[in-house]
């Protein structure tokens, strides 16, 4: 948690404000995004890119993750880790079906 | 005895104990949801036809349930900053602010499966339907329970501020950590759901 001064604990509640403009915003440009029909592939990439920007948001600012503790982040990388290997075992049963 | 470190730091972890506790719950969620979004992938990639969750689902309403839970997670932060600024009246006023947003959100969800049941489409159905209501379900779950600890601050709950503030703030922060993934996994389920 960062600073414990009424002026600096203010001067937070901005840049929430600020956080949620940018949130609300980037709802309503993958919304749009979405009515334009791109291919499978840029569909999903831009998706997921506006809901890491907008994810990376509220994990930094209003689960205050740009200023915590050394621990939560060791635990958080290996949650990342064991997340992103369980998002390619799919890929085992692609390769499977090739053959 | 009293439980240690529910205000002061431990030493050797830097964090009071809650804190580090529900990061670990985190870390736990991140994983079963993990697993979902996986499955699914699995599921879409090698269906012969899979439909665009738009054609299927009402997009509209899941936008304006986005922007509940945006909305919601803001109120969350600024009832725990106001109780930061020692402002018991304006972290009511957040809160209680956070617990009706919970509630149209799910009020919202309702609508959504309810149309959806009353034209016959249940998780039977496919299994695009499975996996909506499966991960909608649980994400609605996880609000539902969100929103019982909520109203358990707002009400006897809120009697610790008068005795222990500092713990009391605490307690706060780790309902709004807890809110704030709710919300985090409905930004990702919200377009791979509904826009893809």
């Amino acid at each position: 948690m960062s600073g414990h001064s009424v002026e600096e604990i203010k001067k937070e509640t901005r840049v929430y404000v600020l956080v949620f403009v940018a949130l609300a915003a980037l709802t309503v440009v993958t919304v749009a995004v979405s009515y334009l029909h791109l291919s499978v592939g840029a569909a999903i990439a831009v998706a997921l890119f506006i809901a890491t920007i907008k994810g990376s948001l509220v994990a930094g600012f209003f689960m205050h993750l740009i200023s915590e503790r050394k621990l939560i982040y060791s635990v958080l990388i290996l949650t990342v880790a064991f997340f992103i290997a369980l998002m390619f075992l799919p890929l085992g049963g692609y390769l499977d079906r090739l053959g | 005895m009293q439980i240690p470190y529910t205000i002061e730091e431990r030493p050797d972890t830097g964090l009071y104990n809650a804190k580090l506790g529900i990061w670990l719950f985190l870390a736990s969620e991140v994983m079963l949801f993990g697993a979902l979004f996986s499955s699914l992938i699995l599921l879409r990639t090698s269906a012969p036809y899979w439909p665009h969750g738009y054609e299927k689902l009402n997009v509209p309403l899941a936008t304006l349930n986005t922007m509940v839970l945006i909305t919601s997670s803001v109120t969350m932060v600024m009832s725990w900053a106001s109780l930061r600024l020692k402002e018991f009246g304006k972290y009511r006023l957040y809160m209680s602010a956070t617990f009706l947003l919970g509630l149209v959100f799910m009020v919202v969800k309702a609508f959504e499966y309810g149309a959806k049941f009353s034209h016959g489409l249940y998780p039977s159905i496919d299994n695009f339907y499975a996996t909506y209501f499966t991960m909608t379900g649980l994400h609605g779950l996880h609000v539902l329970g969100g929103m019982i600890v909520i109203a358990y601050l707002l009400g006897p709950g809120a009697r610790m501020w008068k005795r222990q503030p500092e713990r009391f703030t605490n307690r706060v922060e780790i309902v709004g950590l807890y809110w704030h993934f709710v919300d985090l996994v409905w930004i990702f389920l919200f377009p791979v759901l509904y826009l893809l």
